[in-house]
């Protein structure tokens, strides 16, 4: 797989910690665009702030790297302009739940056609690990010493109820399910939503698991199952992982260029 | 695709300068075919173990494994 073709290879190696999941999320992403065709000049790739955020850096495709928690408001920008452009928004679950939790929300509400995913290692990871809004209770993190108090968003049906059309779980162990899901996000039309679980083995394994990458992908392995399987029933605690939502529903881009063109026509 | 069919023509090449020596392509090898160099650094030290799976290239976080043709290596 000729991945090469779509870095920027004069920042590698990249910045990641070593193990460091956001490394193995963007692989999925370019055999998902190899895999889809793409032409890299039809690709934008907008981030806001975050270790999640440098990916745009090392991608060769058209590239934004704005403000924490703002990459959708920009993404909308772009997409609004340039509708025919496929528009991939990698954000952190600080950066897309806590402080860009009304983008995302009015992103989906909107369905504008946008892939949105959020790379969750349930931790702040760039500014030294502090909780985000998916620290599960009791993890340690900086500003959660004891323990976190704060019960964890589920960003699966976060998405679903904001009105995401499509929604999609998977984890950095299961790379393939992960590349076949953005293949499916990246072709649906209108707000797509993949939530990735991730490691981030300095901060956020460090202070909790205290175990290595491969132990913390491991149990990505172990602590998930797919959609519908009987091991959910005998334990609920079980995440799911797959496809939860995927519809149609009038995108907002068409509705918009629609509006205009109604106006040419009653000038 | 005659490539995929004679898949012990394929080698996994780690390039060195990229790989981070985090394990993970070692540990979940299934057949045991990978090894650290005194850096820790990943190699591809037992090749008549490996099935060719592909799955070190896929999960290495840093891309720094390619499995490819032994002619295309320069
Ligand atoms: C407006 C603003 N507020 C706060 C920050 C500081 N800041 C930078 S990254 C970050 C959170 C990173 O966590 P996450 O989004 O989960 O990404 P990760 O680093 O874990 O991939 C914060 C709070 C900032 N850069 N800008
Ligand atoms: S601090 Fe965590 S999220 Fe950031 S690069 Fe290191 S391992 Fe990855
Ligand atoms: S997975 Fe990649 S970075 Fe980690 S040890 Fe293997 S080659 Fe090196
Ligand atoms: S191709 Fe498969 S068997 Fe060979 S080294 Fe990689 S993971 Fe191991
Ligand atoms: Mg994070």
């Amino acid at each position: 797989m000729p991945v090469k073709r779509y870095l920027r290879q004069r920042f590698f190696p990249q910045l990641w910690c070593a193990g460091c999941g956001h490394g193995q999320i963007m692989a999925s992403l370019i055999r998902a665009i190899e895999e889809l065709g793409l032409q890299k000049n039809n690709v934008v790739v907008v981030s806001g702030i975050g270790c999640s955020s440098r990916m745009p850096g090392y991608l060769d495709f058209h590239t934004l790297h704005t403000l924490h928690g703002r990459a959708l408001a920009f993404a909308t920008g772009v997409k609004m302009g340039r509708p025919e452009l496929n528009v991939i928004v990698p954000m952190g679950d600080g950066d897309a739940s806590a402080i860009g939790g009304n983008h995302l929300i009015h992103a989906a509400r909107r369905n504008i056609n946008i892939t949105a995913i959020v790379m969750n290692n349930n931790i702040y990871g760039m500014t030294g690990g502090q909780s985000s809004p998916t620290t599960p209770v009791a993890a340690k993190s900086t500003t959660a010493p004891l323990g976190n108090i704060d019960p964890a968003f589920d960003l699966v049906e976060l998405a679903k109820g904001a009105g995401a059309s499509f929604v999609a779980r998977s984890t950095t162990y299961h790379s393939k399910e992960m590349q076949n899901m953005f293949v499916k996000a990246i072709n649906h039309k209108g707000f797509s939503f993949v939530e990735v679980l991730t490691q981030c083995p300095t901060y956020y394994g460090r202070k909790n698991e205290g175990v290595s990458p491969t132990e913390m992908m491991k149990k990505f392995a172990t602590t998930t199952t797919s959609i519908g399987s009987p091991k959910k029933k005998e334990n609920p605690e079980l995440i799911e992982r797959g496809v939860f939502v995927d519809q149609e529903r009038t995108e907002y881009a068409s509705s918009y260029c629609e509006m205009i063109n109604q106006m040419r026509k009653q000038k | 695709m005659e490539a995929i069919k004679d898949k012990k023509n394929l080698q996994v090449v780690i390039n060195a300068g990229w790989c981070k020596s985090c394990g993970i392509c070692i540990d979940l090898c299934p057949k045991g075919a990978l090894g650290r160099d005194n850096r820790d650094k990943a190699v591809w030290q037992y090749p008549d173990k490996c099935i060719r799976c592909g799955l070190c290239e896929l999960r290495c976080p840093d891309l720094a494994i390619t499995l490819q043709e032994a002619e295309e290596e320069e």
